[in-house]
């Protein structure tokens, strides 16, 4: 692979005295990832805190996956290999993570990045080192707006998408008077700021909203707040333990089903521990759900076998931008970062994630989103069967339409 | 209606029975740690992780024997107060006669290798354990609604403080324990196995953990970091008590409970920060805790 992009001397000469050049002036790494043929793809995970279960192993048992497949369906002239590391939830660890597999290891894509804290902090080392970051399991909104940049993807959601579209179904059922459950911190108070928005628009109201300190084990007191205020609709604007003690102790107290909860980020992973008793009835929005169709279904039962869990959209959504990526990088013959990126946005993505998905200028994956509600237990009939998939979201309608982004990318 | 500072009484009751549920929780943890210091002199870090333990146990009862929550109540505490008394034989003991900070640090990594493993097995999400179909339901208290398996943990956890605070400051057995802390070496002259005492003890601190954990089962979600979110709210109720104070973490507890509960009405934003607040008071007036004794 030519990775002549790294050293901008070498790539202003001539051929014949560019190997040269490239040993004396850049470092070891550009002329060994040259001279090497390989592609090599950095997993950078939350691997024991608070999101190891909708991203962390499974996700890198995902990216194994992405690579044998296209290794078997291939053939590629080059090798591929994958390195993975723990971020720990912290942005400076992660970066560092980063910094250091680009410099000596020749990552040439970081990918995964949960907690939007790393997945931005990330996004900037790999501007500065001309490298991609493909990034599925953070939601901040901010990736493609404020701080986008043109060698980053946000493939599986965001927290515009899942907090406008269950914000969205929920109001047009009939739920109009809405009451905020919202963790103190950024991502929390984007989210509630990104759903009321949302609920106004649909002609609903808020009736009022309660920051909790992050993580909260008991939510009893917020919960009882939340209930005095009459809402039809409780919104968890919170993610995680918070959000599934928050469930269960709704549960307890009788809330539900009186009132309805609305999860604003919940994945498929929360919802089997919490089981369907306690969250029966609860809407919200997913990228993927492993039982919609015998695509879904085929490749969830492979990761099954692996991984034992079903997959969650930022694990499925890993394996597809990775995929899409690799077959970039096979389609353009480089490994170079525009033109790769440049490729990537040219093919539209398709796969068992999704459809006609497609790579915008300002960085957003868009794709069809799905409104799942959870199902009664007696609904339920075999492990995992958690979801009914309530409506389709089309990927213009779902995530922020590119007219309103606040990304420098566009409006330049 | 009468309003207190803008909430209506009724409510600010309804909350402040939610800050007696939690601080029961806080008061069945300290308790725990302070026997175990005043005794041991041994400052457990382990301590949510045991009590970790004790929430899967039950839920592991559940699931594999179908042994449900009251049986649980009654089997988990021997058990986890026996992997207690593991710990303290196999590596307590080796580090008795060091400073107590080796203590902390050792259990530190110990709750570190059982989180880990737990997380290993289970996920990081765990695992839901339901309210027993007895307790299940809520009673209408006039000023709110409050499930009746908040009531219980109140009743159930006030009735173990009361019994253990009066065994050992009451009766003989508990005499032996106080003067083995006192001093150990006489107390053995008098013919009292201090070693065993002191190991019995490791142990029942522990099994209170284990016994928390069951309680905390059916309200929180079974999940490997449960105690590690409790355990440094808990340590700054026996910092603020005074360490090794029995009636000291009871009372603390409890009232701590209380003030949280009052934070989250008024101040939300601050309810975590508040124990910490009154923790950093406690150690400028009165170092040695509300309840300790000074020296």
């Amino acid at each position: 692979m030519h990775r002549i992009d790294t050293c901008f001397l070498s790539r202003a000469l001539a051929p014949s005295i560019w190997i040269a050049l490239a040993l004396s002036i850049c470092s070891a790494q550009t002329h060994a990832a040259y001279s090497d043929n390989v592609v090599k793809i950095g997993v950078l995970t939350d691997m024991s805190g608070p999101y190891s279960d909708l991203a962390g192993p499974g996700a890198i048992v995902a990216a194994q996956m992405a690579i044998e497949d296209f290794v078997a369906r291939q053939k590629p002239d080059f090798k591929v290999e994958l390195v993975t590391a723990d971020h720990q939830n912290k942005g400076d660890i992660a970066a560092n993570k980063a910094r250091e597999w680009f410099d000596r290891e020749q990552v040439d894509v970081v990918s995964e990045l949960v907690t939007s804290s790393t997945a931005l902090a990330v996004m900037k080392v790999a501007k500065e080192k001309n490298r991609i970051a493909l990034i599925t399991g953070a939601g901040s909104s901010r990736i493609t707006n404020e701080d986008c940049n043109d060698v980053t993807a946000h493939w599986a959601y965001d927290t515009y998408a899942t907090g406008n579209g269950t914000g969205k179904a929920v109001v047009q059922q009939g739920g109009k008077t809405w009451f905020f459950l919202t963790a103190d911190y950024a991502f929390g108070q984007s989210l509630e700021k990104d759903t009321t928005a949302v609920i106004l628009a649909n002609g609903g109201k808020v009736l009022g909203s309660v920051r909790h300190p992050f993580p909260s084990t008991d939510l009893s007191s917020y919960l009882l707040k939340a209930q005095a205020s009459g809402a039809q609709v409780i919104g968890l604007a919170n993610a995680g333990a918070d959000t599934i003690n928050a469930v269960k102790q709704a549960s307890e107290f009788g809330i539900t089903p009186k009132q309805t909860l609305a999860g604003l980020l919940m994945f498929i992973t929360d919802i089997n521990s919490l089981g369907l008793k306690a969250t029966q009835g609860m809407y919200l929005t997913e990228a993927f759900y492993w039982d919609m169709n015998q695509e879904t279904r085929t490749w969830s039962k492979r990761f099954y076998e692996r991984h034992k869990k079903m997959p969650t959209m930022v694990q499925a959504g890993l394996y597809s931008a990775l995929t899409h990526y690799l077959e970039a990088v096979k389609a353009s013959h480089s490994d170079s970062t525009a033109v790769v990126m440049a490729q990537m946005r040219k093919t539209p993505v398709n796969d068992f994630f999704t459809h006609n998905g497609q790579l915008r200028a300002d960085g957003l994956m868009q794709h069809d989103m799905y409104l799942m509600q959870v199902k009664k237990p007696s609904e339920s009939h075999y492990p995992w069967d958690d979801y009914f998939v309530r409506a389709t979201l089309p990927g213009a309608e779902a995530f922020q339409p590119l007219s309103l982004s606040r990304c420098p990318l566009i409006h330049r | 209606m009468t309003d207190i500072f803008g909430v209506p009484l009724l409510a600010l009751l309804g909350q402040m029975l939610l800050g007696l549920v939690n601080g029961s929780f806080y008061a069945l943890l300290s308790l725990g740690l302070a026997v175990i210091f005043g005794l041991l002199n041994v400052i457990n870090f382990a301590h949510g992780a045991f009590y970790m333990m004790g929430a899967f146990a039950a839920w592991g009862l559940l699931t594999l024997t179908g042994i449900g929550y009251f049986g649980a109540l009654v089997l988990v505490p021997p058990l986890i107060g026996g992997v207690g008394l593991i710990v303290d034989r196999l590596l307590l003991k080796r580090i008795a006669h060091l400073d107590p900070l080796y203590g902390l640090l050792l259990t530190f990594g110990l709750a570190l290798i059982l989180e880990g493993g737990f997380r290993y097995q289970f996920g990081v999400s765990g695992e839901s354990y339901d309210v027993p179909e007895s307790l299940q339901g809520a009673l209408d208290l006039g000023f709110m609604v409050i499930p009746k398996y908040r009531l219980w943990v109140i009743a159930v956890s006030t009735l173990v403080c009361l019994v253990t605070w009066f065994v050992i400051e009451k009766t003989r057995l508990g005499s032996y324990l106080r003067a083995a802390t006192e001093n150990p070496t006489l107390t053995q002259a008098f013919g009292i196995n201090v070693p065993l005492m002191v190991s019995l003890t490791y142990g029942f601190g522990v099994a209170l953990a284990g016994l928390a954990g069951v309680m905390a089962a059916p309200i929180f979600q079974v999940a490997p970091l449960m105690g590690s979110n409790l355990i440094i709210v808990v340590f700054a109720v026996v910092v603020i008590g005074g360490m090794g104070s029995i009636l000291g973490s009871v009372v603390t507890g409890l009232s701590l409970g209380l003030i949280e509960g009052l934070t989250k009405v008024y101040w939300p934003e601050a309810s975590s920060t508040v124990v910490f607040l009154l923790m950093a008071l406690v150690l400028v007036l009165r170092p040695a805790g509300l309840f300790g004794r000074q020296t």
